[in-house]
């Protein structure tokens, strides 16, 4: 293990905002797309034919 | 088996259906594994500290953006060359997807740059040669959703994702053609890696988990394409009266 405690892993020596700024946006975007994604491919599924034609 | 077997959509949507969950799987446990071994795990780097972590997404994330590209520019050209549905449509899945790629890998270098280089942002020939990627996708999305005729919307598409190729070789060499603040590849194509083992592994198994959440997210969506596109078929109005007991991918 790199880290003697939580503390120190939280403040990565001082550049956690640079590593958690980097680490957690990055997470969130994927989770959001990954669940947006799922949901147009549900809308899609339940959609009544009639209101998907143009 | 010919291999236009899956362009049939139908076909395309019921393998998609089971390979889906797989990748998600796939995609969780090595990412959980790669944030461990990177986060938790590896060691302190001798010149940049901890600062360096950024790199277990910064890497996979520009990787990811580039293999995306050129699989859109490759399903696109496929799509309108050969007219097959199937492939343009994956080709639109992958857009917005590379996007997002492209998009973590400028925030995430951006982070990285100011503790080590000093600076956000420099318009050297990496980071400029990176932003034209990122127009790229921006423009192939907005001329396949602008223009409303199918085919010409595909050819557009197709056209502006094939002359954008040429940018990919130039994103990956330019630290190495021209001076860049950026460090040159970490894992080079003709060279033993520079990185410590777990590092390296820790990238990779980052890597392989973008892969998989890639093919897990494109795949959803060309779904979702073809449901949309195909409303009026025989075929999904069928699989819509089965639902939900047949639809649960």
């Amino acid at each position: 293990m790199a880290w003697q405690s939580f503390e120190q892993f939280l403040s990565m020596q001082g550049h956690g905002l640079f590593v958690w700024g980097a680490y957690v946006p990055t997470l969130v975007a994927l989770a959001v797309e990954a669940w947006a994604t799922r949901l147009r491919w549900k809308k899609a599924l339940n959609a009544e034919a009639e209101e998907l034609l143009p | 088996m010919r291999w236009t077997t899956f362009a049939a959509t139908p076909r395309f949507y019921a393998l998609t259906g089971y390979l889906i969950p797989g990748f998600w799987a796939v995609a969780a446990l090595l990412g959980l594994a790669g944030l461990g071994l990177g986060l938790g795990l590896a060691p302190s780097d001798f010149q940049q500290g901890n600062v360096y972590r950024i790199i277990f997404i910064h890497v996979p994330a520009a990787w990811m953006s580039m293999v995306i590209y050129v699989a859109m520019a490759f399903w696109a050209t496929v799509g309108w060359a050969a007219k097959v549905r199937v492939a343009s449509m994956l080709a639109r899945a992958l857009a917005p997807t590379g996007t997002l790629f492209t998009v973590i890998t400028l925030w995430t270098g951006s982070l990285w740059g100011k503790p080590t280089w000093g600076t956000w942002w420099v318009w050297d020939a990496k980071l400029t040669s990176y932003f034209v990627l990122l127009l790229l996708y921006i423009g192939y999305l907005a001329l396949t959703s602008t223009i409303e005729e199918r085919r010409r919307s595909d050819g557009a598409g197709a056209i502006v994702a094939l002359v954008g190729v040429v940018n990919i070789p130039i994103i990956y060499f330019a630290a190495v053609w021209w001076n860049s603040l950026h460090q040159g590849p970490s894992v080079p194509l003709n060279a033993a890696p520079k990185i410590a083992t777990s590092m390296l592994t820790a990238m990779l198994l980052m890597t392989f988990s973008f892969w998989s959440y890639a093919f897990a997210v494109v795949f959803t969506r060309t779904r979702a394409l073809v449901l949309e596109e195909e409303s009026h078929t025989e075929w999904v109005q069928s699989l819509r009266a089965r639902r939900p007991s047949m639809n649960r991918h």
